[in-house]
């Protein structure tokens, strides 16, 4: 595959060691991707050459839900297995200081010093997908190091976060009683994400009526409402809903995936070799459905038009003409000769030119 | 293009001794002054430390000693920290410690040690300080 650039002496050290498995180089190379420093989309490109290999799983859900802890479950029973496990876990950035505490290790203490598990800890950076705005790349890192899988905690989800679907092969929501009932999920966007749903702290009160809840809006959801009722207009319902589902011709022979409701405790490990077994049958859903592809392809596309749109704003506002046109168009506003509008488009034809 | 660098720190709770308040009141106080807080909880064996020192990648590990183990646990985590190819981390803390134990540590590579009652915007502006003498140089 083409360079895109010349590495520099500091990329190239980087990369050779990064590719004798040496755990420093993997932790420098996040630092340099996270950081966007010099010469991190060169390093990227190297690294990914080889493409997608890892499984990927997200974990996402409400604050406080046991995302962390049932990683750290999760990653012992690969580890059984015998799987290098990657973790990454976001975090917030405070929007007052601009630091960040990240904590979700606490609750990895178990698997910290296994070698076969590696964790690294992302603040978001003022990203509000609910992941960083460098979460994909460094998964990225974590595949083309060699670890089977890679697990990715979201921060603590409100309700438009879900950005998650963009970086994982398989969403797992996490809901605990305490969470509210089906019907904050569903408006929450969680319903059309989730390929699993756990409902952790099963030891609690109230989770046999949550997963009782939200198999009910699944099977809602599922069209099992629409397929009872009659074509009209010429146009079958469930049918087209369907179809706005699956593109891929030869995909239609498999059955839609029907997502699973759990139950855990984190605690205790108590149903996490389910939500593991669970996760591989997912997985073979993906292969024989065709959705893996499909997944991987618009992940490719997202991935190209964000480098595109972060590397316009780079040159944009970075441009010594487009600096000079913002600060005379600003105060041409202040003077009332001109608009918002008119010294963008100023900006814009500049750029274009 | 990049922005400005942020500052990473463990911020480390070693030792049996139960209770945490001081390493949280320690992590906040980095958090506020802009710094990025791994914070790993209570209990922690200098393996654990230094193991998440470097896959953090961390600038800092500040660790917070009170149970009068000092002189085994900063020389340990130094040693381990070497050891991981890590020497450029700066260690520091804070606990009851003696000056003739300070003097002692710092001879062997370990930062300054902040003793109870200093404020942490003491330790903010060293761990600061040091940070930015290091990316001029
Ligand atoms: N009773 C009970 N407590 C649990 C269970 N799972 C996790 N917890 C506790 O719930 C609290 C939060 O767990 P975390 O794993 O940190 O939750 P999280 O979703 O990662 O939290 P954030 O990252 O802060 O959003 C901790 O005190 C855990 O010990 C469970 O199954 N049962
Ligand atoms: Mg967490």
């Amino acid at each position: 595959m083409s360079r895109i650039e010349t590495l520099d002496a500091r990329t190239v050290e980087l990369l050779a060691r990064f590719r004798t498995g040496a755990v420093p180089a993997l932790a420098r190379a996040i630092s340099v991707v996270e950081g966007q420093r010099p010469g991190f989309q060169a390093l990227l490109h190297e690294v990914m050459a080889s493409g997608p290999q890892a499984r990927r799983i997200g974990f996402t859900g409400p604050p406080g839900a046991g995302k962390s802890s049932l990683v750290a479950a999760a990653a012992t029973t690969y580890r059984v297995r015998d799987e290098h496990v990657g973790v990454v876990a976001v975090d917030p950035t405070s929007p007052y200081s601009g630091g960040a505490l990240l904590g979700d290790r606490i609750r990895m203490n178990d698997v910290a010093t296994d070698p076969g598990i590696f964790i690294r800890s992302m603040a978001t950076r003022g990203s509000l997908g609910g992941l960083a705005t460098t979460t994909k790349e460094v998964v990225d890192l974590m595949d083309g190091f060699g670890f089977a899988r890679i697990l990715i905690e979201t921060v603590g989800v409100g309700q438009t976060e879900l950005e998650i679907t963009a970086a994982a092969d398989t969403v797992v929501v996490v809901l605990v009683p305490e969470s509210g009932d089906a019907i904050q999920a569903m408006k929450a966007g969680l319903m059309e994400i989730a390929d699993v749903f756990v409902v952790n702290k099963a030891d609690r009160p109230g989770s046999a009526r949550l997963v009782k809840e939200l198999r009910q809006a699944l099977h809602l959801r599922a069209g099992s409402a629409l397929k009872d009722i009659p074509a009209h207009h010429g146009v079958d319902l469930g049918r087209a809903l369907k179809r706005e589902r699956t593109t891929d011709s030869a995909a239609q022979e498999v059955e839609d995936w029907p997502v699973p409701v759990l139950t855990t405790n984190a605690l205790t490990n108590e149903g996490v070799d389910d939500l593991v077994d669970a996760v591989e049958r997912h997985r073979s859903w993906l292969v024989e459905s065709g959705q893996l592809e499909e997944r991987r392809r618009d992940r490719a596309e997202g991935r190209v038009r964000d480098v595109v749109n972060r590397e316009l704003q780079r040159i944009t506002w970075s441009s010594d003409e487009v600096r000079r046109l913002l600060g005379e168009g600003v105060l041409g506003i202040a003077g009332g000769e001109e608009t918002p509008y008119s010294v963008a488009r100023r900006i814009t034809d500049a750029l274009l030119r | 293009m990049s922005e400005e660098r942020k500052i990473r720190i463990l911020v480390a709770k070693p030792g049996l001794d139960g209770h945490d308040r001081g390493a949280k009141v320690i992590a906040s106080a980095f958090r506020d002054a802009g710094l990025e807080v791994i914070y790993t909880g209570l209990h922690q064996t200098p393996e654990m430390i230094v193991s998440a020192a470097v896959q953090e990648d961390v600038d800092v590990v500040a660790m917070s000693v009170l149970s009068g183990a000092h002189m085994t646990l900063f020389p340990r985590v130094k040693k381990l920290l070497d050891e991981a190819g890590a020497d450029h981390v700066l260690l520091t803390g804070g606990g009851i410690i003696p000056e003739d134990d300070v003097a002692a540590l710092e001879a062997q590579g370990v930062g300054r040690l902040f003793g109870p009652g200093t404020p942490t915007s003491a330790a903010i502006e060293y761990v600061k300080e040091w940070f930015s003498a290091q990316n001029t140089a």
